[in-house]
């Protein structure tokens, strides 16, 4: 049986931008023009009608957490799974931080296995880049690719030993396995629990200062240069991170990055009143840090918006500020939040797309794009219908959101994985 | 006027009128603890919960007796007595208590916020009785009444607070209260003890301490930690003390009225030498004797004491 997605503005960034038909079959993309439907009268189709909507190619989502295996009341593979379709994700890459550690191939073919029988999106494993997390020695980094993991991370902790980083970069390359880093002095965080300046000062909560990321940016990016292997910096919070990063490409390093939707949308000023769900690390900062992420977002600096995704109970999150865990859950906001930057003019669609898709699928080397004979991995968006953000209606199995009750514009009303349409957005 | 909230959290949520109306209860309350028989039935039937998650002699006890001074029954919870240890979190203690029907509940906490969280859940005034470096309201209150007393008036007055303002609640909670009422405040420390962003509440910093205090009516002292060395805060309580302690020599460019303040429990030769702390500006005890008045007031005044208690 065919499928048609008919009328759409189709775009792939770089490639198309045009209101066309894309045909599929067995999976597979078989036809994109302007009026397939008339050819293929004589087969039996199912027609989905996208006028007025974006067709892109499949978002993907390269830092999520899913709590699987070891954290089941917060996420499992399946709901996350379910949760990244219902946001417009047809691929998610899950960090390693669960218990155990993903630093072995049992632990990675288990997360392959639990996707697979969930059969909702597609689901990455990274990898740890130090056993248990422990920033002292290497993973097996060759049986971690043959398991199936596509990139290597220690997040939520940081490399602090600069020569394991180094030799794990330089080993990490002979398996075309990218590094993605978690970067944060653990010194200069020390006991903070916020972004260092005048909101955490009248609240009384130590502060993390914007030096502890950037530090380690600089330190990566010299590592980078060092070693002439590819580093990703994942969750960009801070202007002297931004900074860093562009004068690096300039130097033609091959240094990428990405940024959370909740860096570009919200300050520190949200954690007023003790709101734990405004608490992540890095944590959030300030307007003039938000401008220098747009920025970076315009000028191409940053590659790509990733949610970090990091479901939390209430358990771990109605407790004091200091005592709460760091992280809120992304998935199902982050289109939204994205289409703002759009709709405010900051970026136009197309930017969107790229990074939320061409670039993730770039850099982790993922097959990704509208072309024919390409595998049907499509998402469409309706940038127009205006909503509340309403947290109990989420396919997560947490609440951690600080968006809870925003007015937005705009969602993913159609995922399809592989020619299979895993969530369709009813009225 | 009456008190028109359930909760006394935080220097910042208090109007001026609600602290002079707090300041001049206490003033009324100040004379219960000058008579022989130092007990009024006004909170006669009323419970109130001192919930210490952070240990702390002095607030406990001032409040303990302010409680007992106005006939109220308390009760001490401690963290190492509470089901804390046993991992209950702060919002199940916290209704667990109020399923008993107390009238009040004094918390301490080590984090900041904690009573915030508290008072949203309950229905009991809760009243904070110092979280994490966050506030200190009952302190900063009493050292307005001190002032006040010794003064006359809190508007135009200068006072200089000395000492690691990062990690005092009570700093904080005075620059908020200070301020309100019409002060001047300049807070002095080593560049590694002033907070970012401090200035944002309308105070002057400054590193120097003899600039501090040169023009200032009231010197406020901070208890120095010595564990702050290990954060490479301060390299050692000698040093310290000879820039940041309070000497009769530095004292000699103060103010000839000049009020000494201190909110407890002081390291003597650190940063305030033995003979000041003890000297003819010290009021640090009448803090303390009016520590127990505001309590009283603010207990009082948070059950409703107004409409309750006529004829006292
Ligand atoms: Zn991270």
């Amino acid at each position: 049986m065919l499928t048609v997605i008919k009328g759409g503005r189709v775009i792939d960034p770089g490639n198309l931008d045009d209101i066309l038909d894309i045909v599929i079959e067995d999976g597979n993309i078989v036809e994109i023009k302007q009026g397939a439907l008339a050819d293929d009268e004589n087969k039996e189709s199912k027609i989905i009608d996208a006028s007025g909507k974006i067709v892109a190619p499949g978002l993907i989502d390269m830092h999520v957490h899913l709590r699987d295996p070891g954290y089941e009341y917060k996420e499992t593979i399946e709901t996350g799974s379910r949760a990244a379709a219902f946001g417009g994700f047809t691929a998610i890459c899950c960090m390693p931080n669960t218990n155990p550690v993903n630093d072995s191939r049992q632990v990675t073919e288990y997360i392959i296995k639990k996707a697979v029988k969930a059969d909702i999106v597609r689901v990455y494993p990274v990898a740890a880049i130090s056993k248990g997390l422990k920033g002292e020695s290497l993973c097996e980094y060759g049986e971690l690719k043959d398991a199936g993991a596509v990139a290597l991370s220690d997040d939520g902790n940081p490399v602090m030993n600069s020569q394991l980083m180094r030799r794990a970069l330089e080993y990490s390359s002979r398996f075309n396995l990218t590094v993605i880093s978690h970067c944060e002095d653990f010194d200069l965080v020390s006991d903070g629990a916020m972004n260092e300046g005048a909101v955490a000062t009248k609240m009384g909560l130590s502060g993390i200062p914007n030096a502890a990321e950037s530090i380690m940016v600089l330190r990566d990016i010299s590592l980078c240069e060092l070693t002439g292997v590819p580093v990703h910096i994942a969750h960009v919070s801070t202007r002297e991170s931004v900074r860093a990063i562009r004068d690096a490409k300039k130097r033609g390093v091959p240094v990428t990055a990405e940024t959370a939707p909740h860096y570009f949308s919200l300050t520190d000023a949200s954690v007023k009143d003790y709101n734990t769900n405004s608490k992540m690390n890095p944590p959030l900062r300030t307007e003039q840090d938000i401008e220098a992420i747009c920025q970076g977002l315009v000028d191409g600096t940053i590659d790509v918006i990733a949610t970090d995704h990091a479901p939390h109970s209430i358990i771990e999150k109605a407790v004091e500020f200091d005592q709460a865990a760091n992280g809120i859950i992304g998935l199902e906001t982050a289109v939204p939040l994205g289409l703002k930057l759009v709709e405010t003019g900051i970026i136009d669609i197309t930017d969107l797309i790229e990074k939320m898709s061409k670039n993730p699928a770039r850099i982790l080397g993922l097959k990704n794009g509208l072309e024919i004979g390409k595998t049907a991995d499509i998402t469409i968006i309706d940038p127009e219908i205006s909503y509340c953000i309403d947290a109990n209606r989420f396919q997560s199995l947490s609440r951690n959101t600080p968006f809870d009750g925003w007015d937005v514009k705009g969602k993913a009303v159609l995922t399809m994985v592989g020619g299979k349409i895993v969530y369709q957005y009813t009225t | 006027m009456e008190l028109s909230r359930k909760d006394i959290l935080d220097m910042e949520s208090l109007s001026a009128d609600e602290i002079t109306l707090i300041l001049d209860t206490a003033d009324k309350m100040r004379e219960i603890s000058e008579r022989p028989m130092k007990k009024v039935p006004t909170l006669r039937g009323k419970t109130v919960i001192l919930f210490f998650y952070e240990p702390s002699t002095r607030t406990r006890t001032s409040f303990d007796i302010a409680a007992k001074r106005l006939s109220a029954d308390s009760l001490s919870l401690s963290a190492s007595s509470s089901s804390m240890v046993k991992g209950e979190t702060l919002i199940d203690t916290g209704r667990n208590l109020e399923a008993m029907n107390p009238d009040v509940i004094v918390i301490r906490h080590t984090s900041a916020g904690a009573p915030h969280l508290l008072a949203k859940m309950l229905k009991s005034p809760v009243i904070n009785a110092g979280d994490g470096m966050h506030a200190h309201p009952t302190q900063s209150l009493l050292d307005l009444m001190t002032v006040r007393e010794n003064k006359g008036q809190i508007s135009g007055i200068r006072i200089a607070i000395i000492g690691d303002i990062s990690h005092s609640r009570v700093a904080r909670s005075n620059s908020v209260g200070f301020t309100k009422m019409g002060a001047d405040v300049v807070l002095a420390g080593p560049p590694t003890m002033i907070p970012k962003g401090i200035e944002t509440l309308s105070v002057s910093v400054t590193h120097n301490m003899e600039e501090a205090i040169c023009d200032a009516d009231v010197i406020m002292m901070l208890r120095i930690q010595k564990e702050r060395q290990q954060h490479f805060l301060f390299p050692s309580e000698r040093e310290y003390s000879k820039i940041y302690g309070l000497t009769d020599a530095k004292l000699k460019n103060a103010k000839d009225d000049v009020l000494i303040m201190h909110p407890g429990p002081i390291n003597r030769g650190v940063e305030i030498a033995y003979d000041v702390a003890d000297g003819p500006y010290s009021i640090i005890l009448e803090q303390v004797t009016n520590g127990v008045a505001v309590r009283m007031a603010l207990l009082y005044l948070v059950t409703g004491g107004i409409r309750n208690a006529n004829g006292d």
